[in-house]
């Protein structure tokens, strides 16, 4: 019997099976931030254990850095500890570690990507849990807890029990203005928070073909917001078009080398797997969601849901709850929604292509009076280049404020946060309760109806301007 | 401690703010924040106080990865969270610092819930050994693998038993394709 995608990097990073146990896997790539490894450091220096392969790990600062005043003294002494505790550790351990005020510094997992760093048939983890990102290069790529991230900076392993195989495959082809941000929003509405639980989730299917390597990132970062370990999709010509000439991909007879390697990870025909799902592409539209958690969202052209029109009572009583809790009223309809703030940013959708996006939607016109816009960049790196393309002098005549790069109001550990009550639309990723800020209601949407939306006030899609 | 509640997730277990800390002690008091604002939610009935075992609805600890959120748990005094399912990531966290997770069918959840609703006197055992949750006469039976199972009764130190396989690891990394990514060091 053929064997899957997942199957087939997990297979090869076996460093022992034996019955009865999780597998032991080997680590090509360690990411490590500020929030989730003190601790393990620390558990390294009490049991006076040193980090095995520091070659094979990078760190950066992103959860918790300021996006403004980069260049001074971070007010918050919490803060400043932790980022400052993350550049001694690494100092101490000899890992690499791309700072605030670095030109490399950004979101783990846009950094990673960007390096080259990130390749196909790797296995690649972080104590983060949109390292399912990374699978969208065709790596099996998931997130972690602290103790496991001392566990990998000791043994460069990890202990993993094979999880199960699902496909979700996108067939036909997205109508205009339906973006990669939609096409996993859809996902998630159809199969739920919990539906790919205990699996890594592998998409394919012509419309996942045709998406730009932004584009698949965007779909296998939210692996876990639909519950699974992590998303992949099998590597190809876009993959490695974008691979090559990156600081980290091989070169010369080593890439030719790689190219052939990779080339053979795909699906074997007639694999079987756990379970399958399938959308057809073209009835996707851009969504939004209404209620507190990803699954609970609608297309732009509905209204808020009757929470009694779920069908079972527990589902009816989780909307009532979020409607409760995010003000809206059922059969209000999504365009009438209006908003207090617009949140371009994070590792869904704060790379080079998504800022681009949002600026050509813009195209001259003003962020609606009252309304507070941000765009962060995901890495110092994208900033820099939207910076070259002139997207920033765009964004601020346009009324936004352009910001350094980090994950900011994606989860408003640093100032960036909403008040509560406010309402807004952001790029990110989580809409639960308080994760923009205490009390703070999120929808989550793409790129190109944040921006709209930044200038209509309200919910938008560039075509309604 | 009943927590009538689905897909709980870990921003509401533990916000964002509580996790500047680079200790891995202090966030008790961070648990449920915000529900805990809310006189009538259950971590604040007296009740309750001192509960050992936490009943929750389905899909609990869904979201960030956060370890936080199991040691936020852990400082409140939790030792165990029994559930018709828990998010992978958060499951994995708990096992890795022995807080027992124990699955049940929902229906078996939601009389046990009730059960403590009515009576907050009701003793609720979880037999790790056997692995089973046993109250009000009845017992149910939880999966759990005799990896994790050993590990909670034995307490090993998971990097401990890795390095049991050092050799394992050496011998893998010597086959690994040149072409792989290294980073240049610190
Ligand atoms: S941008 Fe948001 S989701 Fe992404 S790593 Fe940062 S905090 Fe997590």
């Amino acid at each position: 019997m053929g064997r899957t995608l997942s199957q087939k990097v997990w297979d090869s990073r076996v460093v022992r099976r034996a019955e009865g146990e999780p597998d032991l896997l080997y680590v090509d790539l360690h990411l490590v931030h500020e929030v989730t490894s003190p601790q393990a450091f620390d558990g390294l220096r009490l049991a006076g254990r040193r980090v095995r392969r520091p070659d094979l790990t990078l760190a950066t600062a992103d959860h918790n850095t300021p996006t403004v005043d980069i260049d001074k003294p971070i007010a918050d002494a919490v803060s400043a500890r932790q980022l400052s505790a993350l550049e001694e550790n690494c100092r101490e351990f000899g890992v690499r570690c791309y700072p605030l005020g670095h030109a490399l510094q950004g979101i783990v997992h846009v950094i990673g990507p960007q390096l080259g760093l990130t390749q196909p048939g790797m296995v690649i983890v972080c104590g983060d849990s949109h390292t399912s990102t990374h699978g969208a290069f065709g790596a099996v790529a998931f997130g972690i807890g602290t103790s496991e991230v001392e566990h990998v900076l000791a043994t460069q392993t990890i202990a993993q029990a094979r999880p199960g195989t699902m496909a979700v495959t996108v067939e036909g082809e997205l109508a205009r203005g339906v973006t990669a941000k939609d096409v996993i929003l859809g996902v998630i509405e159809r199969i739920g928070i919990s539906g790919g639980t205990g699996t890594i989730v592998e998409y394919r299917g012509a419309a996942i073909r045709r998406l730009s390597m932004e584009g698949r990132m965007t779909v296998c970062n939210m692996s876990i917001e639909a519950g699974a370990r992590a998303g992949m999709i099998a590597p190809d010509d876009v993959t490695f078009a974008y691979l090559e000439g990156r600081p980290h991909a091989p070169t010369g007879a080593a890439w030719e080398r790689a190219l052939d390697g990779w080339r053979s990870l795909a699906t074997d025909e007639g694999a079987a797997f756990d379970r399958e799902v399938r959308v057809d592409a073209r009835q996707l539209r851009p969504y939004v969601t209404w209620g507190t958690n990803p699954a609970q969202s609608s297309t732009i052209d509905g209204v808020v849901p009757d929470p009694e029109s779920f069908g079972d009572p527990a589902r009816q009583e989780t909307a009532a709850r979020a409607l409760r809790y995010q003000d809206l009223l059922p059969g209000t309809p999504i365009r009438d929604i209006a908003v207090d703030a617009v949140f371009i940013g994070s590792c869904t959708n704060a790379r080079i292509e998504d800022l681009r996006a949002a600026a050509a939607v813009i195209d001259g016109r003003r962020v609606r009076d009252g309304l507070r816009a941000l765009v962060v960049p995901g890495s110092a790196q994208v900033k820099a280049e939207a910076e070259r393309e002139g997207l920033d002098a765009l964004f601020r005549r346009a009324g936004f404020e352009w910001r350094a790069a980090g994950c900011s109001m994606c989860l408003g550990m640093n100032p960036d946060v909403l008040g509560p009550g406010q309402r807004c639309a952001s790029t990110s990723n989580r809409n639960f309760e308080g994760r923009q800020g205490p009390g703070g209601r999120t929808h989550l949407v793409s790129p190109v109806v944040a921006a709209a939306t930044a200038i209509a006030g309200h919910f938008a899609t560039p075509e309604d301007l | 401690m009943p927590l009538d509640r689905r897909d709980v997730d870990t921003d509401q277990i533990i916000p964002a703010s509580w996790l500047k800390r680079v200790e891995r002690t202090g966030f008790g008091a961070g648990l449920f924040e915000s529900w805990r604002r809310d006189p009538a939610f259950v971590l604040n009935d007296p009740r309750y106080a001192g509960a050992a075992i936490l009943l929750a609805g389905p899909n609990f600890g869904c979201g960030s990865s956060r370890e936080h959120a199991v040691w936020a748990l852990q400082e409140h005094g939790f030792r165990a969270i029994v559930a018709e399912s828990f998010a992978d990531i958060f499951r994995m966290n708990c096992a890795r610092v022995g807080m027992v997770t124990a699955q049940l069918p929902g229906n078996a959840v939601s009389r046990l819930m009730r059960a403590v609703e009515a009576d907050y006197t009701l003793s609720v055992v979880i037999d790790v050994g056997d692995r089973t949750v046993s109250a009000a006469g009845e017992t149910h039976a939880f999966p759990l693998d005799d990896f994790t199972r050993m590990r909670l009764l034995e307490g090993l130190d998971d990097i401990g038993l890795t390095l049991r396989h050092a050799r394992d690891i050496s011998r893998y990394e010597a086959t690994r394709a040149a072409h792989l990514p290294r980073i240049g060091g610190a």
